[in-house]
């Protein structure tokens, strides 16, 4: 059985009323891309907050490379190695983008007031995005005037460059065009090759996650019901798992 | 394009297509629409040559130097408030905070602390209410501008009442007394080199970028990481902190401490001032030295409208119509600006 790189047993987390955790316990080993599924509302987003250190989950116990940890906050987490990409992508349209690249990781020439090494900043930004073959006109625009797309791509790259050990991906191909798409979910292919980072992408569209993903999970009502290597497993199998699942329900329904 | 004269700015904008065709006038259009400071400025220009040819004491060394003085300590609050302002919070009880720091500074001193010491405590009964602001909006989560509101009557009953609502006259070596804004040259340069410190640290510094990505995007800054609560007392502490340091050199030049000095009026003129010079009320955008245009523009008007002999009470409707011809002109600008990028 390979490693483990990141591993959460019965997380539970409740906003109010609403329980959108339960129980929920995944395994994420060492090289490896698992994709998560799962219906509008069924926790994923708020399940990959608590791996990013945003929430703090109100049960439950987090293992990183074997050893239980406590995440403190999402710069502890993001020191260890876990970054996120976020459904909603934490950019901020006000600053330009290598700005938002380097946010809260600036490079600074330093002294007491922390001045900031823009020059630096904008090169390494530059390069970086050049290599993953992301396309913006130039990484000295503001991100509010880039399309969705490139926000995305911008997003992501942020969180790659930062030499992760585990990325945690939010529906990193949402909004995005064909080509948009093929690049990122490459990009994930290139990074499993290198075989260094370990990714969890969650995601709506079943042929991506079975295009790129070495096993594949199902999150319904805050709990991981289905957990199987994409290569024993196909998109028809889900498919039909989740919709006998709808008509079973409704089926209750109409007995009821 | 001819490629032997290549701008030599690495953001690339030489290679917009045409653009050296355009005339100057289109240029000086292009420059006013792209930079915030540069409408207000022109405001500020328009204003002085208006007075200036029609009140002939406009341009004496005198006024300049009341004008001055007057512009000098609203702009130092208005420093605070552009900081505040853009990590989308906003604080109405600096102008309280400028009549408490004095009189802290006054009975420190009488109780035998030496001067400078003195008015690092009134700095620091500043910095006291800039963190009951900051913890109060933050972590109760009122919003601040309520926050700010019951600090503003605690803090004018609080000087109040240590001060019996007495004036009292402030001593001091002339040294400190000159230093501390006791003449129009010590109050201006306090003013600009105040303006030219948090410009710069909201342009070029991590402290800056984050209050800046704290207003624009409150959730996503949490999220990767930036302590967005943090980022916000600190930018209550420094406002009030400027409110009090304002009402200290105040004093020093007006050789009085008056518990019922500035207050409401003066800041509601350092948040129009911000405002004015085009800082967004709405959080993540603000300029600190288009705030001290503001300040100028505004002790202009008023000092302006007084030497040509209008009364109070037409000064204050034609005060208010011009900050909302301004504010109007501001944002049609800036809807502009928003629309010349995009797509
Ligand atoms: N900050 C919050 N406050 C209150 N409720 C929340 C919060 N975040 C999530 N929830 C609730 O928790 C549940 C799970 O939400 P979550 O965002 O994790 O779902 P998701 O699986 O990511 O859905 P989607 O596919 O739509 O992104 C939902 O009912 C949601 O309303
Ligand atoms: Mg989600």
């Amino acid at each position: 059985m390979s490693e483990e790189a990141l591993r959460t047993e019965n997380i539970s987390k409740s906003f109010g009323r609403v329980t959108a955790l339960r129980d929920a316990s995944v395994r994420l080993n060492k090289g490896e891309v698992l994709g998560l599924l799962g219906d509008n509302g069924a926790g994923k987003s708020t399940l990959m907050k608590i791996l990013t250190g945003f929430h703090k989950p109100d049960g439950g116990k987090i293992y990183f490379l074997g050893k239980e940890i406590e995440l403190k906050s999402v710069s502890h987490a993001r020191s260890l190695g876990i970054e996120p990409v976020y459904q909603d992508l934490a950019l901020v349209n006000e600053l330009n983008v290598y700005r938002n690249m380097f946010l809260q990781r600036e490079i600074m020439v330093g002294g007491p007031l922390r001045i900031l090494n823009d020059g630096a900043m904008r090169e390494f930004a530059r390069e970086h995005l050049n290599e993953m073959g992301v396309n913006i006109p130039s990484v000295d625009v503001e991100i509010a005037r880039l399309s969705g797309g490139q926000r995305q791509a911008i997003a992501v790259a942020r969180s790659v460059y930062a030499n992760a050990k585990v990325l945690l991906l939010d529906e990193p191909t949402a909004a995005m065009g064909v080509r948009e798409t093929a690049v990122i979910l490459d990009l994930i292919r290139r990074l499993k090759e290198r075989g260094d980072v370990s990714i969890i992408v969650v995601a709506h569209n079943y042929a991506h996650v079975f295009e790129v993903c070495d096993r594949v999970n199902l999150l319904q009502n805050g709990r991981i019901t289905f957990d199987r290597a994409t290569k024993d497993s196909s998109v028809q199998e889900l498919l039909n798992l989740v919709l006998h699942e709808i008509r079973e329900a409704r089926g209750q329904v109409g007995k009821a | 394009m001819p490629g032997d004269k290549v701008d030599s700015l690495p953001t690339g904008k030489a290679q917009i297509p045409g653009a050296e065709s355009h005339g100057l006038a289109r240029r000086a259009g292009l420059f006013l629409l792209h930079s915030r400071e540069a409408s207000i400025a022109l405001a500020a220009i328009i204003l002085i040559i208006y007075f200036g040819s029609t009140a002939a004491a406009f341009l004496s060394p005198g006024n300049i130097a009341n004008l001055a003085e007057y512009a000098a300590t609203t702009a130092i609050i208005a420093a605070g408030e552009v900081m505040v302002i853009i990590c989308g919070e906003v604080d109405l009880s600096a102008g309280n905070v400028y009549a408490l720091s004095p009189f802290v500074m006054y009975f420190a001193h009488q109780a035998g602390a030496p001067f400078v010491l003195a008015i690092l405590l009134g700095l620091l009964a500043a910095a006291a209410v800039g963190l009951i602001n900051g913890f109060i909006t933050v972590v109760l989560e009122v919003p601040s501008f309520i926050t700010t509101l019951g600090t503003l009557y605690l803090i004018n009953g609080f000087t109040l009442t240590i001060s019996n609502g007495y004036p009292v006259q402030p001593n001091g070596s002339p040294f400190i007394i000159n230093f501390f804004g006791g003449t129009p040259i010590s109050q201006i340069s306090w003013a600009i080199g105040i303006t030219l410190l948090f410009q710069f640290i909201l342009n070029k510094t991590r402290w800056g970028l984050h209050t800046i990505a704290t207003g624009g995007n409150l959730l996503g800054a949490a999220e990767i990481g930036i302590k967005v609560g943090k980022i916000k007392i600190g930018n209550f502490i420094i406002c009030s902190c400027l409110g009090g340091l304002a009402g200290i050199l105040d004093t020093f030049r007006i050789s009085s401490i008056d518990p019922l000095a500035g207050g409401t009026d003066i800041m509601f003129m350092a948040i129009a001032s911000s405002v004015i010079g085009g800082t967004l009320l709405t959080g993540g955008s603000g300029t600190v030295i288009g705030a001290f245009l503001g300040a100028a523009v505004l002790g202009i008007l008023k000092n302006g409208f007084t030497l040509i002999g209008v009364s109070a009470f037409t000064f204050d409707m034609i005060l208010g119509a011009a900050i909302l011809a301004t504010m109007i002109i501001n944002v049609r600008l800036s809807r502009l600006r928003a629309a010349g990028g995009k797509r």
